[in-house]
C-alpha cells in the first residue's frame, strides 16, 4: 500500500506553485479592526503594485478575539501568520520569550530614532526592539466647551481627580441624556483596569510594592476605587460598566457626556465632522492627577511584529517598516488628509505646523505621549514597567479577574471593600502560583 | 445462522463508524486534556513546564468564582428551559390555529433561530438593551420611567432573555409540526362531547407533545450548558460573577490566561457535571419513553 | 350564517394575536435590517429613526473592504460538507441502535450526548496543537471534520427516535419478502423517515453555520467562515451601529433564506407519530 507523505504534497504543489507565480509571497497579516488599521488595508494595495512579488492577506478581528487567535498562535508556534498586530504589553514579554523576530537593521530612512523614545523603549526587551509602532496613544480628559462656557466653568490645563468630579457635578443633567463623565466601566484589563490603573497612580498607589507584594487593600487603591465607583455613580452614564472605549466613544459623539477621559486616539474620531456630533464643541486637558502626576496618563502602541514562526520574516520586515514609515504617513495625508495620520508614533508628526494646524488634539496627544514614563510611573519605585499595565505573563490573568470585581462594585453587586479585598486575594493566589512570591 | 442475526451482525457493523470517531473525538483530546490537568503548563511562559499533581484542581476548586460558575450555569439552563417550554408551547397551539397569512407569520416567528449567537448578541446589546440610545431606554423614556440598565441593573436576566429570544422558536418549530400530526378525529371527538379548548389542550395536545418535548429539552439543555457567545459579547461574565457561567470561567482561564493546566481541570471538571446532568436527564427520558 | 359569521369572527382575533406575535418575535430582525440601511449618527440617534431616506453606504463599503464572497463560500461548503458527513455516519448508526437494541443501546446513546456536553473551550488547546500536527489549521476540511464530530451526536439522536416511530410490522412484513438490509434501508426506512432525516440535517447545517468558537480559533485567513467575518465589524473604535448591522445582515440572510425555503418541507415532514 502507498503511504502518501502531506508534507511531501504539500512540497510538490508549492513547487508547482511558485514555478506558475514566479515566488509571489503571501503574507498572512492578522490585524484589529480599528479604523486606522483598516485604513492600512486599503491603503496596502500600492504597497502590492510596488511589490509585485508580495501579496498582502488581511485577517481582521476584533481586539478581543484577535489577540486570543494571535496568542494560541504564537504560544503553540503554529506559523499562521507572518505579521501580528499587537500592543505594548505583549512586545516586550513575548521578544523576551523568544517568539518574535528583532526589529534590528532598519534602513536609514525609516528613522528609528524619529520614533517617542518612551515608545521605543515599550515595545523593547532588554534593550532590543521587537515590533515597530502603527499608533500610539496616551490618555487625556475630553470636554465639551460649550457646557463648560454654559456653566461659567474652566477647564485647567493640568486638572485633578477632585476638579473633574466637580465639574461633573454641575454639568450632569439626567434628565435630559446629558451626564457628568464618562468613563469606561467594561471589565477587562485592557478596559476599565486601564483608567482605573491610572486613577490608582494618580492617588499614588502601586500594583506591587518591590517585594512584589501586591498593594490592592493599601489606602491609595480604596482612596481611588471608592473616588471612582462614588464619581461614575454619581454622574456618570447608566450601564456604565458595560461601557467601554466605543461605548463611551459612542456616547460623547452623540453629545451625551460632559467630559470623557480616554485614550488620545479618540481625538481624531470625536472632531471627525461624519461621525460626531459635538466636533466642534471639544477641548482637551491633561488627564487628571490627583497627589501626584506620575502615572496619570497611559502609554500605549498598536504595533506590528513578526513571529519566529513565520517563513517570510524579511519581506515581512520590509511591509511592516512600510507601514509604520513617514512615507506611510504621507499617503494618509494624501488621501485622507493630513489630520488622519496615525499619531502619536512619531516626533516628527508633531514638529509638522500643518499637522499641528488641522488637528486641534496635537499638542494636547504629544504632551501627554512625553509625559507618560512606562518605567517611571507610580509616586513610590515599584518593580514592574507599564504604566496601566504590569509587564509580566501573569498580568492578563489577575488584571481580568480584578477588573470583573471592581465593575462589580461598580454596579452595585457588591462594596468596594469587598471587590478589593477579594481582588487582593485573588492577585496573591495568581503571585504565588507564578512564584513571585511565598 | 438465522436471518435475524445475520441483520444482526450488519446493524453492529453499520454503528461501528460513529461509535468508533466519536470515540476518538472523545478520547484524544479527553486523554490530552486529563495529562494536562496534572502539569503547571501555561502558554505564556515557555519552558516552564513540571507535574502539578492535583494543585490545579485544587486551584480550581478554591476559585472564588467556581461556585458562582455552577449555579449560574443551572439557573441559566433551567429559566432557558422554563420560558421556552412554557411560552413555546403557548405559540405553538396558538398558530396552530387557522388565521391569515399564517404561513408568512410562521417563517417570522422561526427566524432568531437562524441567527448567529454572536449577531443574536450584538444587536440586544447594542440596538435594544443599550440603556442611553437602545430601544428599551427610548420605550423608558416614552413611558416616562428611568431606562433599565440591563447588563448592570438585571445582567442574568437580560442574558436569560437574550438567550430564549433564540431557542423559543426552536421550540415552537418542533412543537408546531408535532400538533399538525395530531389527530383532528380525535380532537373533534372531544369538542362533541363538551370539551373546551383548556381540556383538549389538556388531554389530548400535552400528551401528545411529550415525545417532541423530550427532543426540544433534550437538545435545548445540551446546548444552554455551553452557552457562552452571548456572554462574552454583551457581559464577559460580570458584573462581578453575576453572569459567569463553567463554560465562560474556564474560558477565563485557558484564554484570557492561557492557564493550560488550569483550564485542563476546569475541562474534566465540567465534563463530569456535563455527565451527571445527562445520567439524570436519561433518568427522566427514559422513564417516560417507557410510559409512553 | 350566524355560525360562519362566528368563524369569521374568531378567525380574525386569531390573526390579530398571532401576528402580534410573530412581529414582537421577528421585530429584532426587522430592527436591525432597518438599521443597515441608516447612516451612523442616525443609528444612534434618540429618538430611533423609523422613517429616514435609507442608504446602501454600509453596504457598498463593507464589499469594498471585505472579500464576502470568500468568507460566505466558506461557511456554504464548511456546514453544507459536515453535514453531510454527519448524515452519512449517523443514519446506519441510528438504524442499527433503533431496530437492533441491545442492553447497551441507552447506555450508548447517552455516551454520545454526554459528549457534546463539554465546553469547546475546555479542549481547544489540544485540538488546535493536534491540528496544528496534522496541518488541519485554517483548512476547510479540519472544520468539516470537527463540526460533522460536534453534530453526529444529535443527529444520530434525532434520527433515531425518528426510526423508532417505524412500526415494527412494516420491516417484518419486508423480510417476508426477503428484502435484505440495504433495501430496507432504502425502499423501506428512509421514505418513511425522510421529512425526520431532512429535519436533523436542517438542524445541524445551521448549527454548523452559527458555530463561533472553533471556526474563529482553528482558521485565519483561507478557510475563514462568516463567523469570523462579523468578528471583523464587532467593536471597532469609533460608531459602528450601522455597519455592524449590515454585516450581521449579510451573515445570517443566507441561513435565513436557506431555512424558510426548507421550512415548508420540513413542516411536512417532521410529523411525529405520522405513521401509526
Amino acid at each position: 500500500m502507498i503511504k502518501y507523505n502531506p508534507t511531501l504534497i504539500g512540497v510538490a504543489i508549492c513547487t508547482l506553485a511558485s514555478s506558475a507565480f514566479a515566488q509571489q509571497t503571501t503574507l498572512t497579516i492578522g490585524t484589529v479592526n480599528n479604523g486606522d488599521m483598516v485604513r492600512m488595508e486599503a491603503l496596502a494595495s500600492a504597497y502590492e503594485d510596488a511589490n509585485l512579488n508580495i501579496q498582502l492577506d488581511f485577517v481582521v478581528l476584533e481586539e478581543n478575539v484577535l489577540r486570543q487567535r494571535l496568542t494560541t498562535d504564537i504560544a503553540a508556534g503554529s506559523g499562521q501568520f507572518d505579521i501580528m498586530t499587537i500592543g505594548s504589553y505583549e512586545a516586550p514579554i513575548w521578544g523576551g520569550n523568544g517568539w518574535l523576530v528583532e526589529m534590528g537593521n532598519l534602513p536609514a530612512s525609516y528613522d528609528v530614532d524619529d520614533l517617542f523614545p518612551s515608545i521605543r523603549e515599550a515595545l523593547s526587551h532588554e534593550g532590543t526592539l521587537y515590533a515597530l509602532p502603527f499608533y500610539g496613544e496616551s490618555s487625556m480628559t475630553y470636554y465639551r466647551t460649550d457646557l463648560f462656557d454654559q456653566a461659567g466653568l474652566t477647564m485647567p490645563e493640568q486638572p485633578t481627580w477632585h476638579q473633574v468630579r466637580d465639574f461633573a457635578e454641575a454639568l450632569h443633567d439626567p434628565g435630559n441624556n446629558q451626564y457628568g463623565i464618562c468613563l469606561r466601566g467594561l471589565a477587562g484589563w485592557g478596559q476599565n483596569m486601564a483608567i482605573i490603573s491610572t486613577i490608582v497612580n494618580a492617588h499614588g498607589g502601586q500594583w506591587f510594592d518591590m517585594d512584589w507584594e501586591p498593594q490592592l487593600t493599601s489606602q491609595p487603591w480604596r482612596d481611588a476605587i471608592e473616588f471612582y465607583v462614588d464619581l461614575v455613580r454619581s454622574y456618570g452614564p447608566p450601564g456604565a460598566s458595560s461601557n467601554g472605549f466605543n461605548e463611551n466613544l459612542a456616547l460623547f459623539n452623540s453629545g451625551n457626556c460632559a467630559m470623557w477621559v480616554d485614550a488620545t486616539v479618540a481625538g481624531a474620531f470625536v472632531t471627525d465632522t461624519s461621525e460626531s456630533r459635538v466636533h466642534d464643541r471639544v477641548s482637551f486637558a491633561a488627564a487628571p492627577s490627583q497627589v501626584t502626576e506620575k502615572g496619570s496618563g497611559w502609554l500605549w502602541a498598536w504595533s506590528l511584529a513578526i513571529p519566529s514562526s513565520s517563513n517570510n520574516a524579511e519581506e515581512a520586515k520590509k511591509f511592516i517598516a512600510w507601514a509604520t514609515s513617514k512615507e506611510y504617513s504621507d499617503l494618509v495625508a494624501q488621501e485622507h488628509g493630513i489630520a488622519a495620520i496615525p499619531p502619536g508614533t512619531r516626533i516628527s508628526t508633531y514638529e509638522n505646523a500643518e499637522y499641528l494646524a488641522a488637528a486641534p488634539f496635537a499638542e494636547m496627544t504629544l504632551k501627554q505621549m512625553e509625559k507618560a514614563d512606562p518605567s517611571d510611573s507610580t509616586l513610590d519605585p515599584s518593580p514592574y514597567t507599564g504604566v496601566q499595565f504590569v509587564a509580566i505573563p501573569r498580568f492578563q490573568a489577575f488584571a481580568t479577574v480584578v477588573g470583573q470585581q471592581l465593575s462589580g462594585a461598580l454596579a452595585g453587586s457588591t462594596t468596594v471593600d469587598q471587590a478589593l479585598n477579594n481582588s487582593q486575594q485573588l492577585v496573591r493566589r495568581e503571585m504565588v502560583r507564578g512564584g513571585y512570591i511565598d | 445462522m438465522n436471518a435475524q442475526d445475520h441483520n444482526r451482525r450488519i446493524a453492529r457493523w453499520l454503528l461501528i463508524p460513529s461509535v468508533v470517531a466519536l470515540f476518538i473525538w472523545m478520547a484524544v483530546p479527553l486523554g490530552m486534556t486529563i495529562y494536562y490537568s496534572f502539569q503547571d503548563y501555561n502558554l505564556l511562559m515557555p519552558g516552564f513546564r513540571q507535574f502539578a499533581g492535583f494543585g490545579n484542581y485544587q486551584y480550581f476548586f478554591s476559585d472564588p468564582s467556581f461556585i458562582a460558575g455552577l449555579t449560574n450555569t443551572l439557573v441559566l439552563v433551567g429559566s432557558v428551559l422554563l420560558i421556552t417550554i412554557v411560552l413555546g408551547t403557548l405559540i405553538a397551539v396558538v398558530i396552530d390555529q387557522p388565521f391569515y397569512g399564517r404561513n408568512i407569520a410562521r417563517v417570522l416567528i422561526i427566524a432568531p433561530f437562524f441567527i448567529m449567537p454572536t449577531v443574536n448578541a450584538l444587536i440586544w446589546k447594542n440596538l435594544i438593551f443599550h440603556p442611553v440610545n437602545g430601544l428599551s431606554a427610548f420605550i423608558s423614556n416614552l413611558i416616562g420611567t428611568t431606562p433599565i440598565d440591563w447588563f448592570s441593573q438585571y445582567p442574568m436576566l437580560a442574558i436569560i432573555i437574550i438567550v430564549s429570544w433564540q431557542w423559543m422558536p426552536f421550540a415552537i418549530l418542533i412543537l408546531m409540526t408535532a400538533l399538525q400530526s395530531m389527530d383532528q378525529d380525535q380532537v373533534e371527538a372531544a369538542r362533541l362531547e363538551g370539551a373546551g379548548p383548556v381540556d383538549i389542550f389538556r388531554h389530548i395536545a400535552i400528551p401528545h407533545l411529550q415525545r417532541p418535548l423530550i427532543i426540544v429539552i433534550m437538545i435545548e439543555t445540551i446546548f444552554l450548558l455551553t452557552i457562552f457567545a452571548e456572554i462574552y459579547i454583551t457581559t464577559g461574565g460580570g458584573p462581578g460573577t453575576q453572569t459567569t457561567n463553567l463554560a465562560y470561567l474556564i474560558f477565563q482561564q485557558a484564554l484570557l490566561q492561557f492557564d493550560v493546566g488550569m483550564a485542563s481541570a476546569g475541562g474534566i471538571v465540567a465534563v463530569i457535571l456535563a455527565n451527571i446532568v445527562a445520567i439524570f436527564l436519561i433518568r427522566v427520558v427514559g422513564k417516560t419513553l417507557a410510559e409512553h | 350564517m350566524k355560525l360562519h359569521s362566528q368563524k369569521v369572527a374568531k378567525e380574525l382575533t386569531a390573526t390579530v394575536l398571532c401576528w402580534a406575535i410573530a412581529l414582537l418575535i421577528f421585530f429584532p430582525i426587522f430592527w436591525m435590517v432597518l438599521t443597515s440601511l441608516k447612516t451612523e449618527i442616525q443609528a444612534i440617534s434618540m429618538p430611533p429613526q423609523l422613517f429616514f431616506k435609507p442608504t446602501l453606504e454600509n453596504y457598498i463599503g463593507i464589499f469594498e473592504r471585505s472579500n464576502y464572497t470568500r468568507f460566505a463560500w466558506n461557511s456554504v461548503v464548511i456546514a453544507l460538507g459536515s453535514s453531510i458527513i454527519g448524515l452519512l455516519l449517523a443514519v446506519p448508526a441510528a438504524y442499527a441502535m433503533a431496530f437492533y437494541p441491545s442492553k447497551r443501546t441507552k447506555g450508548t446513546l447517552l455516551w454520545m450526548l454526554s459528549t457534546k456536553m463539554m465546553p469547546p473551550v475546555g479542549v481547544l488547546i489540544p485540538i488546535y496543537l493536534l491540528f496544528r500536527d496534522t496541518g488541519l489549521l485554517d483548512s476547510r476540511l479540519g472544520l468539516i471534520i470537527i463540526f460533522a464530530l460536534m453534530n453526529l451526536p444529535i443527529m444520530i439522536w434525532m434520527i433515531y427516535t425518528y426510526f423508532r416511530e417505524i412500526p415494527t410490522e412494516i420491516l417484518e412484513a419486508g423480510r417476508m419478502d426477503g428484502v435484505d438490509t440495504r433495501q430496507e434501508i432504502m425502499t423501506i426506512i428512509l421514505p418513511i423517515s425522510m421529512g425526520g432525516i431532512a429535519s436533523s440535517f436542517l438542524l445541524a447545517v445551521i448549527l454548523s453555520w452559527n458555530e463561533a468558537f472553533w471556526s474563529l480559533n482553528l482558521t485565519a485567513s483561507k478557510a475563514a467562515p462568516l463567523t469570523a467575518f462579523i468578528a471583523s465589524y464587532s467593536n471597532p473604535e469609533g460608531l459602528f451601529w450601522a455597519r455592524l448591522s449590515a454585516a450581521s445582515t449579510l451573515a445570517v440572510a443566507p441561513i435565513v433564506i436557506f431555512g424558510w425555503l426548507s421550512m415548508k418541507q420540513l413542516v411536512r415532514g417532521l410529523t411525529f407519530g405520522a405513521v401509526k
